[in-house]
């Protein structure tokens, strides 16, 4: 159709727009949903427990994402300060993804291990009390608000109705599940590594055995950031870019 | 449309929104959560009253006169969400350079605060920009009268109520944290509905035009309407937990959700803060200036080619990433032939001003414009600079990045804002001109003395950082720690938030003039502006 004659038909010229900017989207996004190695095969990728989907949530809410990327680059200044590249599997999970824009504060794709829980407690609450000069805000609020569990076995579902593979089992014991993992003293703990397997970790995050806290929650997300996937058995070839 | 079908469908609408704010208030569980509930339902019950009102009165008689009432309420919107988004941001800069006000408190931290700026300036200030000038163009251009006497309102309500919930969520920690995305699934639905309605709209007022052909603004205002809507949907998807929470899961995992994600984010750039803009220039340029517009070939061309190569180039926020590299060079490529439209653009609007420069140096409103179509260039020559994948490395994850972004902000959207503003508003209220032309060439100065330290601070702090941070000694290890590139920021970010006072001074200066400009005498002869020729009632 001529510019003259979609100039003189208001409809026809806003179909003609759809169609054209529609075509980079179409092209361009969805191929990904059907090209088999967009995202490679990571043994040790699971979906988030409870806990850490908690965790991951306040993340969110607090808006950590602002100044801070959970994406190592393949460049060698990015590896050799964060470790592996991020491979597209290690973020398969993420309803939504946390790759960020901006790095006012250091990438934490793989700050999982890199210090103890103690350190990101206090850390948190009062980062220039650990790090002079640093920049980020304090979120001691976390350690005193007592987590919502509640919300857990529906969020569990809600993320299954997107694709996440959680079991009924999972979603059931949801809550509990949450307490579990926080709880250093949990009988049950084997249930909760036999439904998310062993490379769950158990422990109280936050220092305060009593009460199951934001604070918690955070600290467990942080602590798994990277671990998942074993590096050292990747194939070469198939996550090479 | 007959018009009490036309009123039915609207109060349906409008039931539908004020449903889901009972069902929010009455399932919710968190306070603020309920309490935006309080404010939907509250906003949408008001709004239905109004409707059921018009519906039992006698058939009013429609003017035969442009509908300006409801422009004259997204000027005021747009200045008001102005100020608050520049407050904001300077709030944000200073907090950067003296991290101690934060507050530490759960609402007050950066993290939260942030997207209160990115939507207040962007969908509060841009946002009414557009629809205060895309409804007094389309009525110019097309010779009628907005198409509906209802419609109109309700768009602008609903729009300014899914930015009050938005802005208020954040605070409260209501995010999907999705940049320039972050409403949760409610909001995004009343805009979804609230949007729907702006099409039908700005295509009914098309299809009474007097005139054969759609002119070129219009092109791109719906360009900006029809695109948007479509980003917004599909980005938005998601899966809410339940009534019971503000909570969803956005649809899409990991990378797809990264590559929806910028594919929307790069084209809300492209289309509401570019084409809708172009839209404004291509209108308001020419008539301040009394040129016509350099060549009609060009913005046929110019907008074409926006209009198709922009929804591709989003990748090129994800260089380097998890993304497969085919997209990445795909990215790269087309952002790299953007650039072509777009200077088509800025020399069509330069050479519009052939024959009257000398307006330039006397009018401080052409100056607003000029000047912004110079940092447009600036900006998307940048932008193309900055998705070449190996320059990408340098400036991607730090300031300049930042830098990019408010070159475009504060030079061209909110340059040429204030120049339109500046023509728009004696206009609208029927003013000889602006209160005070001295005070516009303050605003002027501020605003460029702001831009420039703002841009020269960021691109030094960018580069500073990216080096800092590629840096290796003799032996290969890095020469600075990551701590030490964030002590480096600390000028920086100093200079930053000055420019962004000084810049925020300008717009204050800027709403003065503008209240003084409304309070002012009205003009005395109404000068002969050509008036819808249609009979505007079926
Ligand atoms: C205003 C920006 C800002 C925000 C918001 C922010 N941070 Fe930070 N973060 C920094 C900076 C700067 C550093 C580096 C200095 C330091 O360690 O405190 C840092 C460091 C860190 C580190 C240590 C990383 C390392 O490798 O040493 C962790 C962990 C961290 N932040 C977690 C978070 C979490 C979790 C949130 C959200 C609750 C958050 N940050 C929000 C700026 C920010
Ligand atoms: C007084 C004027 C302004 C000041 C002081 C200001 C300040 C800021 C600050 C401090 C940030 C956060 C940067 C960071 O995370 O390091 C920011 C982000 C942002 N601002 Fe502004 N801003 C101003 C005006 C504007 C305007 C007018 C617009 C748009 C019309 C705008 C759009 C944005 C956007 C899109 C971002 C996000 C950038 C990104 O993600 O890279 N700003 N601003």
């Amino acid at each position: 159709m001529n510019q003259a004659r979609l100039e003189r038909n208001g409809i026809a010229f806003a179909c003609m727009i759809l169609f054209v900017a529609s075509l980079g989207g179409i092209f361009e996004i969805a191929p990904l949903f059907t090209i088999e190695n967009t995202v490679e095969k990571a043994p040790g990728m699971r979906p988030y427990t409870p806990l850490e989907l908690a965790g991951r949530d306040i993340y969110v809410r607090e808006g950590c994402y602002a100044c801070h990327s959970q994406m190592i680059r393949t460049l060698r200044s990015d590896v050799e300060r964060y470790g592996h590249f991020s491979l597209a599997a290690e973020s398969m999970y993420d309803h939504p993804h946390q790759w960020g824009s901006k790095r006012t504060g250091p990438d934490l794709a793989r700050i999982g291990g890199k210090y103890s829980d103690a350190w990101h407690v206090a850390h948190l609450k009062s980062p220039r009390a650990l790090v002079q000069g640093s920049v980020m805000p304090g979120y001691g609020f976390l350690a005193e608000n007592r987590l919502d569990t509640q919300s857990l076995a529906p969020a569990l579902t809600a993320l299954s109705r997107a694709g996440v593979p959680y079991s009924d089992a999972q979603i059931a014991h949801a809550e509990q599940d949450a307490v579990y993992q926080a709880d250093p003293d949990a009988l049950n703990e084997d249930e909760l590594i036999e439904r998310y397997g062993d490379n769950v970790q158990v422990r109280d995050f936050d220092g305060n055995p009593g009460r199951v806290t934001e604070m918690d929650a955070l600290v467990a997300y942080l602590q798994m950031l990277g671990t998942l996937v074993e590096l050292e058995a990747l194939n070469p070839e198939e996550i090479a870019r | 449309m007959n018009r009490s079908i036309e009123i039915l469908i609207e109060l349906v609408a409008v039931l539908i929104v004020m449903g889901l704010g009972i069902a929010i208030l009455g399932w919710g569980r968190d306070t603020g959560y309920v309490l935006q509930g309080w404010l939907i339902a509250g906003v949408a019950g008001w709004g239905a009253m109004w409707l059921i009102n018009r519906l039992n009165a006698p058939t009013p008689k429609i003017p035969l006169q442009y509908k300006d009432e409801v422009t004259k309420w997204a000027v005021l919107a747009c200045f008001g969400w102005g100020v608050l988004g520049f407050t904001f941001g300077g709030l944000l800069a200073w907090q950067l350079a003296i991290p101690a006000l934060n507050g530490d408190m759960a609402w007050s931290n950066f993290g939260r605060i942030r997207p209160i700026h990115t939507t207040a300036v962007i969908f509060g200030f841009g946002g009414n920009a557009l629809l205060a000038t895309s409804y007094y163009v389309v009525q110019r251009t097309s010779r009628a009268r907005l198409a509906s006497e209802t419609l109109p309102w309700l768009v602008l309500i609903g729009y300014n109520l899914f930015v009050l919930l938005s802005v208020t969520g954040y605070p409260l920690g209501i995010t999907q944290s999705k940049e320039y995305a972050e409403p949760e699934w409610y909001a995004d639905l009343i805009l979804l509905i609230t949007w729907v309605g702006y099409l039908w709209l700005y295509l009914a007022t098309l299809a009474r035009r007097a005139e054969p052909h759609i002119y070129v603004a219009n092109w791109y205002y719906l360009g900006f309407i029809v695109v948007i809507a479509m980003l917004h949907t599909v980005n938005n998807l998601a899966v809410p937990v339940s009534f019971a929470y503000a909570k969803s899961y956005p649809l899409f995992p990991g990378v797809q959700d990264a590559m929806a994600q910028w594919w929307y984010g790069h084209n809300a750039v492209g289309f509401l803060l570019t084409a809708g803009f172009l839209g404004m220039m291509y209108y308001f340029l020419p008539k301040a200036a009394g040129r016509p517009i350099y060549s009609y070939r060009m913005s046929i061309l110019g907008f074409w080619g926006i209009t198709f190569l922009y929804l591709w180039a989003g990748s090129h926020h994800l260089h380097y990433t998890a993304l497969p590299d085919w997209v990445q060079y795909l990215g790269m490529t087309m952002s790299i032939i953007l650039l072509v439209p777009s200077w088509g653009t800025v020399f069509n609007g330069l050479l519009t001003l052939n024959g009257a420069w000398d307006k330039v140096r006397t009018d401080p409103a052409i100056r607003f414009i000029m000047v912004a179509i110079l940092f447009y260039g600036l900006t998307t020559f940048e932008g193309s600079f900055l998705a070449i994948r190996p320059v990408n490395t340098l400036s991607h994850y730090t300031d300049w990045t930042v830098g990019h972004v408010h070159a475009g902000a504060l030079g061209w959207v909110a340059f040429i804002t204030f120049g339109v503003m500046y023509k728009l508003v004696p206009w609208l209220w029927q003013r000889e001109g602006t209160y005070s032309l001295r005070l516009e060439a303050w605003h002027f100065w501020l605003a460029l003395t702001g831009a420039v330290i703002y841009v020269g601070a960021m691109w030094n702090s960018g580069i500073t950082q990216s080096l800092m941070w590629q840096t290796y000694d003799a032996s290969g290890a890095f020469t600075y720690s990551f701590m030490e590139s964030v002590d480096a920021m600390r000028p920086y970010y100093t200079a930053r938030a000055i420019g962004g006072l000084l810049y925020l001074l300008g717009a204050l200066v800027g709403a003065f003039n503008i209240y003084m400009t409304i309070n002012g005498p009205r003009r005395s002869a109404r000068p002969a502006e050509a008036g819808p020729l249609m009979q505007p009632a079926e």
